[in-house]
């Protein structure tokens, strides 16, 4: 006989758990009422209070993708050092909150040991805003996990010490969706496809809608076509710009492509409003090839806009800043890199990104 | 347990190096799930390949949601049978990622049993994202972490998880509660979040000052930012000691103020705070020294996306200043009145900033019910193509005939 079960209530719209109950003590105790912070060392802000209470901050790199294991290792670590209280960032970073600072240092030494290196704060790189890439994603163009772990082996200094002119934050998209702040950083890894989709036309009666397949072309490039007399759709390639819209609305449209998939660079973009106003980032290198597992064109042409930027730039100037600072010309010029026909727009209102004066240094 | 350990000697490069290791992440949990592992095969094949190999479309979810689960799929299912079905899970994570050692074992002890064992601590948008488990597992693993006391987040054309900074938990320039705010319209926004019924995504991102820690004005179709109306706290005493020790205040403070509102004679910082942008930069510099005025609030600005699909935008300013205090009636009654507009009006797909783009921002505004003002605007328009609508159908005392 099975057993009869009794009927449970099944929970739905409960919503997030309050945040209330994951603060430590000198959190909600001074909540609202802190007065400055200041960084002790890399990795290390102390907070006070009005009252006088001092919360130590402890950061930490995290590759965002971790095992189940490496969050318990993290709880270990919490209870041991910080009463059991952690935090993550914006930006992927674990924060250890501890109220005892005679624990700092042990807990840095134990998150070595652990293989997370303590920095990413004031002038430093922090660590990579990144998306899925070949590990979860669909339409991505490139990896993001590889691309970035590459990328910070070489960068690692730049964490772990302070000693930028002003604050770099990099970021990577696997593709024009950009599933992170991309568009907006110093420097922007993007993934990008370089052909127009290829139909499938079985799956593609199977499984989509034909007008809102053509609807999701911004350049009007998908067009309802019969193809031996079956409704369909048909791709005009020149019109194409690989934004892959289409692609997600409807998976027969495969952009993928190991040929011609690969990176693109940007940089100068910035969100904070300090001194200047939150700015996009703009296109340096087009296209750099897929090259797994360590991506060295990549890795090689990040390090060097780092590197330049770091060697030029004033105290607190921003990639975009600097560059706004001395120039375009001289950017191109400093850096190595060629400047070419797909560094100019040709997109809607590109004439406004034209150089529209004389205002040149020669 | 794994039939077999896969031979990865691409992803194994990764394992090297200071930064740490993803790779050691999925083999990690490898050792003991079956999914971890073929999707480390999969993984190495597309590293080998360069190529993805996944495929999206199908519907799955919770009972009842439309959103917080976005299914995926391997396209090589023979091969890798574990991950034949390798759909995420996103969890609403609690307002500025705070947690506690108890509840992260809690929740690990879930994915344990139910998933591949592997995550992202956060995804993109906020939430704490479960990587990889089956269609069959989506409902067991929503009931233990509706238990817990957790739900899932945003997905598709819906409200997406609310995210913030860590605001007056962690941080004197505070301008709003953040956290609080953010709490409120997530449980607020509950069924939106849940049933995805708008044209396309809506997001909000609550950031507690201009500096913007969550890139709100990237980022967010609302971006509520922090900000202050008085005048900039000053303790000149604290200025003098960080010219003690060294800081060029001329050159790297007062130089750098993009109103050039500052001066400092070598004793004292003189403001005029009428003239101040509120950039933030002299407060950054010398955050023992200055701070935010005490009339703080925040800016309300609209519309910033990612390029899909007709190109990038930043949000732009709505509401140049307002009080955020509980119950936020006058926030929720604009929200709801945007939503209202954008649903009746807006195309599949078109998120609220390209919506603007294509009625104008001037039609937009009057449809919500906002009078224009000069801070919404970088300058006025440059041409002469204005779409009158209204004009004289006969003669009238303001308008005489000739």
């Amino acid at each position: 006989m099975p057993e009869v079960q009794p009927k449970q209530q099944r929970k739905t719209d409960i919503g997030p758990p309050h945040y209330e109950k994951f603060l430590p003590p000198i959190i909600k105790e001074n909540y609202g009422r802190w007065k400055y912070h200041e960084i002790l060392k890399p990795g290390v802000m102390v907070t006070v209070s009005e009252s006088g209470a001092r919360l130590y901050t402890v950061r930490a790199a995290s590759p965002r993708l971790l095992a189940i294991d490496k969050i318990r290792a993290y709880a270990d670590l919490a209870d041991k050092y910080s009463n059991g209280y952690l935090r993550f960032t914006s930006r992927n970073n674990v924060e250890f909150l501890l109220s005892d600072e005679s624990k700092v240092d042990p807990l840095i030494a134990e998150l070595g040991a652990l293989g997370h290196p303590v920095g990413g704060m004031a002038n430093s790189i922090s660590s990579i805003v990144h998306t899925q890439g070949w590990v979860h994603c669909h339409s991505a163009a490139t990896d993001a996990s590889g691309v970035v772990k590459s990328v910070m082996d070489e960068l690692v200094d730049y964490f772990t010490e302070m000693k930028l002119p002003g604050k770099l934050r990099i970021a990577l998209a696997c593709c024009l969706n950009m599933c992170g702040a991309v568009h907006c950083s110093d420097i922007a890894i993007l993934g990008i496809h370089r052909r127009p989709p290829r139909v499938e036309r079985d799956k593609l009666k199977a499984m989509c809608e034909i007008p809102s397949v053509v609807s999701a072309c911004p350049t009007a490039a998908v067009r309802p076509a019969t193809i031996d007399g079956v409704p369909s759709v048909e791709v005009i390639e020149e019109r194409c710009m690989f934004c892959a819209n289409c692609y997600t609305v409807c998976p027969a449209m495969k952009l993928n492509d190991p040929l011609n998939d690969g990176v693109s660079i940007w940089v100068g973009g910035k969100v904070s409003n300090a001194r200047t106003e939150p700015m996009f980032s703009k296109l340096a290198i087009p296209f750099l090839p897929n090259n797994p597992p360590r991506w060295p064109e990549v890795t090689e042409a990040v390090r060097n806009l780092v590197e330049v930027w770091a060697k030029n730039a004033r105290k607190y100037e921003r990639m975009g800043e600097w560059i706004n600072r001395i120039g375009w010309p001289r950017f191109f010029e400093l850096t190595g890199i060629p400047f070419q026909k797909e560094h100019i727009d040709d997109f809607k209102h590109a004439g406004l990104t034209f150089k529209r004066s004389v205002h040149l240094t020669h | 347990m794994p039939e077999k350990k896969r031979k990865t000697p691409k992803l194994d490069e990764l394992e090297k190096g200071a930064w740490p290791s993803f790779v050691k992440e999925i083999k990690t949990a490898a050792e003991k799930n079956a999914m971890a592992e073929d999707l480390l095969g999969q993984l190495e094949r597309s590293y080998e390949e360069k190529i993805g190999h996944w495929k999206h479309g199908g519907i799955v979810g919770v009972l009842g949601y439309g959103g917080g689960v976005i299914g995926r799929y391997s396209d090589l299912p023979e091969e890798f049978p574990n991950v034949s079905h390798f759909h995420t899970m996103r969890i609403n994570q609690p307002a500025g990622w705070f947690y506690t050692s108890d509840v992260l074992r809690k929740l690990c002890d879930i994915w344990e049993k139910h998933g591949s064992g592997l995550t992202n601590v956060h995804g993109s948008t906020g939430d704490l994202v479960f990587l990889g488990t089956r269609t069959e597992e989506l409902e067991p693993t929503f009931k233990e972490l509706t238990d817990l006391g957790f739900d899932l987040g945003g997905s598709g054309s819906d409200v997406r998880t609310p995210s913030c900074c860590c605001g007056m938990a962690r941080c004197e320039w505070a301008c709003y509660d953040t956290m609080a705010l953010t709490y409120f319209l997530t449980m607020h926004y509950q069924d939106e979040l849940h049933r995805p019924a708008f044209p396309y995504k809506w997001k909000f991102k609550m950031s507690g000052c201009p500096n913007d820690c969550v890139a709100a004005i990237a980022r967010s179709d609302m971006s509520i930012i922090g900000t202050w109306r008085d005048d900039i706290r000053v303790d000149n005493a604290a200025v003098t000691e960080y010219a003690k020790s060294g800081m060029n205040i001329e050159r790297d403070v007062v130089g750098n103020c993009p109103a050039k509102c500052m001066e400092w004679d070598g004793k004292e910082i003189k403001i005029d705070n009428k003239a101040c942008v509120k950039c933030m930069h002299c407060i950054n510099a010398m955050p023992k020294a200055l701070a935010p005025g005490k009339d703080r609030g925040a800016c309300i600005l609209i519309g910033a996306k990612a390029p899909i699909v007709e190109g990038a935008l930043l949000s732009s300013v709505l509401i140049p200043f307002i009080k955020l205090e509980p119950p936020y009636a006058e926030l929720i009654d604009l929200v709801d009145r945007i939503h209202e507009v954008w649903s009746e009006n807006g195309k599949n797909r078109e998120r609220v900033g390209e919506f603007i783009q294509r009625v104008g921002m001037g039609n937009f505004l009057e449809a919500i019910g906002v009078e224009p003002i000069p801070e919404m605007v970088a300058h006025p328009r440059e041409n002469p193509y204005v779409f009158y609508e209204e004009f004289f159908e006969e003669e009238s005392e303001e308008n005489p005939k000739p």
